[in-house]
């Protein structure tokens, strides 16, 4: 292991004494050692680095991070994994891991390095790319410049920032015009380092041009129970006319953190579908930004968590409209236990051009604990008059009207509770269009809850 | 089959039931009429076991055994079904698996064999023929997205699967057209049988022109103030209800 790539991490003790931070000299020193990647890159990590070094890492006073104190993140040395090891990871320990047995084009990677040798990638044909990004950052290098930071450059995201500085390696997914993927991609991030503290940033840049479409499976999942530190971001950048389905399932080990950031560009006449199911993590932030960039598209963002013990889940969504005519809907339910915590934070900004926009989102929450919490915080900002916007949340536990006509039907309470606290989650599974993947998700979130002692004893 | 004496019933510290009495036996058609807030629903809720209301006195015997001491489930697989006046949209549980479910329950407490998917699917599909509903409903979640008269119908469905031997149908009528209402009150006559009763329970005379009861109840005020033949249902739609209520009174 390389001591000169062991970068010590300390937060910017103040927002005001930024010229301090002690990442700067971390990050020449990381740059220094970084492979050979094209010329323009360096900027872009700079210019990352910088951002971070101005904003610093939130805290609660900051609004959109008012319910997700990072502070235990910030205490830690964030360590970046600077080899490559399968750390004993097989073909076939691979295929333990969520949508690893499906068929599906698969990309791994080990503690954000790529791993060539567990990946496998079906015949495609029509100049469709799925490789690393590294990789692609020399093959494809023009066409990625186009695109990188170039929607999660971290201006207001200090993690996104912080991974423009320090990212080593993602996916990298590239569709032709009108090239439709027949199976789903699937991108499988596995954390084994047992090391506290150890961090990796994975970057994901996926293009699907005109009239493409293709299904995205990602799935971060450890082999240690550690407080290590996922900080993620994926562009997407969604052609005209193009279908793409993201399902992204977290289930990091219950010590770790977990940032992820999602921002998708989507062109006119585009659907896109995105879903993230969350059960993992002591720490999930998941930023989905979508900018609903053409008129006539359809956009919904979908989202599951399940939280117990200590956990905390939040989810923070800005969906952009910014021209006539699109549909845009989230849906996100929570089932939290234990003394866990739920945040959704859910902004519809729709700008001024952006008439005919029909947009919704919903939020609800069942608590199976009484020291569960969950805040909630759906927004709308509207600048055009001629909309659709509604939004609504809801918090609670068993509806006992449902549980009553159950029982009134011959159902025993215990089998009535179980119903409605699947159909709640099933409300969610039910809209990953992937068959593969829903029936996996369905059947793995019911064994979850089935493990939940709460379930059958409370309601 | 069914003997209720002298229940006291309330809910939120309010008494509402003051001391019903009413006799059951098998093969028969009882309606219970009478104005709004008489106690019409509650009688309904208490003997479908719904919680929240407290029993100050009386009893409930079902063919011997005491009603009120099972619960809901209990009630349901003895044989007691309660057709809701609104039923309840019970979103991400299909309507299939729900009445599957709820039909294995009942012939598992009977002894019986579960059915398996293709039985279940055959016996359902010549149940909904009585009701005239569409196979596509049985697809949906319970209830999601069901016009006011396809719930109304979805509930006498239910009725026919499971075949109670005590159908207790609160208000099934409100809120139906006239065809709907045909179609309702035909599933209804269609699964009365020597062995089974119903208890209408209604505001309105209407319902008894398509189901003929054999025995009329009014209910005012928590008791029943008069009981009578079919005749006692026609003269309340001349007079009304304030005649009753005066004498009452």
């Amino acid at each position: 292991m390389d001591s000169n790539l062991d970068i010590m991490i300390q937060a910017p003790q103040t927002r005001e004494t930024p010229a301090a931070n002690p990442y700067l000299a971390s990050f020449e020193r990381f740059e220094q050692n970084r492979l050979a990647a094209p010329a323009w890159v360096f900027p872009i990590r700079k210019a990352g680095m910088a951002r971070f070094a101005e904003l610093g890492f939130p805290t609660p006073h900051d609004e959109d991070w008012r319910f997700t104190n990072v502070a235990p993140i910030v205490k830690l040395p964030f360590k970046p994994v600077s080899e490559y090891s399968r750390d004993g990871i097989t073909a076939q320990g691979v295929q333990q891991f969520t949508f690893a047995g499906l068929k599906a084009h698969r990309l791994v990677f080990i503690n954000g390095h790529f791993s060539e040798e567990l990946s496998a990638i079906l015949p495609i044909s029509n100049g469709a790319k799925i490789t690393s990004l590294a990789r692609a950052l020399n093959s494809d290098s023009a066409r990625i410049e186009k695109h990188l930071a170039n929607y999660a450059s971290g201006e207001d995201n200090a993690f996104a920032a912080l991974n423009t500085a320090f990212f080593l390696d993602g996916a990298f997914l590239f569709l032709p015009a009108n090239t439709v993927l027949e199976d789903p991609v699937h991108l499988l991030f596995i954390s084994t380092a047992s090391e506290p503290g150890a961090a990796s940033h994975p970057r994901n840049l996926f293009i699907a041009e005109k009239g493409s479409s293709m299904t995205v499976l990602e799935t971060h999942v450890s082999t240690v129970e550690n407080s290590y530190v996922t900080n993620a971001v994926t562009e997407l950048v969604v052609g005209e006319g193009a279908v793409i389905e993201h399902c992204k399932f977290q289930d990091e080990s219950s010590q770790a953190f977990h940032i992820a950031t999602i921002h998708a560009q989507i062109g006119r006449n585009a659907n896109f579908t995105s879903h993230s199911i969350v059960t993992g993590a002591r720490l999930a932030r998941d930023n989905i930004r979508t900018s609903l960039a053409g008129e006539g598209i359809d956009c919904v963002l979908n989202g599951l968590y399940l939280t117990k013990g200590d956990q905390l889940a939040d989810h923070h969504m800005i969906v952009e409209h910014a021209k006539p005519h699109c549909n845009s809907h989230e849906y996100f339910n929570g089932i939290l236990d234990g003394r866990s915590r739920g945040v959704f934070h859910g902004r519809i900004l729709v700008q001024p051009e952006a008439q005919k926009t029909d947009a919704k989102q919903t939020n609800k929450n069942l608590l199976l604990s009484d020291s569960a919490t969950i805040d909630t915080k759906p927004q709308l900002e509207i600048y055009a008059d001629d909309v659709k916007c509604t939004h609504g949340a809801t918090i609670g536990q068993l509806n006992e009207e449902s549980i009553f006509y159950l029982r009134a039907r011959g159902i025993g309470l215990d089998t009535a509770r179980r119903m409605l606290i699947h159909a709640f989650a099933g409300e969610i599974i039910d809209r990953v269009k992937c068959r593969a993947a829903r029936e996996e998700l369905d059947q793995l979130i019911w064994q979850r809850l089935e493990q939940n002692p709460q379930i059958a004893e409370k309601h | 089959m069914l003997e209720i004496k002298n229940l006291h019933a309330g809910v939120d510290g309010k008494q509402i039931l003051k001391g019903i009495n009413l006799v059951i036996q098998a093969g028969e058609v009882h309606a219970v009429m009478g104005p709004n807030g008489s106690g019409k629903s509650t009688l309904a809720q208490v003997l479908a076991g719904r919680d929240g209301y407290s029993i100050s006195t009386g009893e409930v015997l079902y063919d011997g055994k005491d009603l009120l001491e099972m619960d809901p489930e209990e009630r349901a697989r003895e044989g007691v079904f309660l057709a809701f006046q609104y039923p309840v949209e019970i979103p991400g549980v299909n309507s299939t698996y729900f009445l599957k479910a709820a039909l294995n329950e009942i012939r598992k407490s009977k002894g019986l064999p579960e059915l398996d998917a293709i039985e279940f699917l055959t016996l359902v599909k010549e149940k909904m023929k009585l009701l005239d509903l569409s196979e596509d409903l049985l697809k949906r979640p319970v209830n999601e997205g069901f016009s006011g008269g396809e719930k109304k119908r979805n509930e006498i469905f239910q009725m026919a699967v499971l075949e109670p031997k005590l159908a207790i149908l609160d208000e099934t009528d409100s809120g139906l057209d006239i065809d709907a209402l045909r179609i309702v009150s035909g599933g209804v006559n269609k699964l009365k049988r020597p062995d089974n009763a119903q208890l209408l329970i209604t505001h309105y005379q209407r319902l008894l022109n398509y189901i003929v009861p054999d025995y009329v109840h009014v209910l005012y005020d928590g008791r029943i103030v008069r009981s009578g033949s079919r005749e006692l249902a026609l003269e309340l739609e001349e007079k009304g209800y304030d005649w009753l209520i005066k004498e009452a009174a």
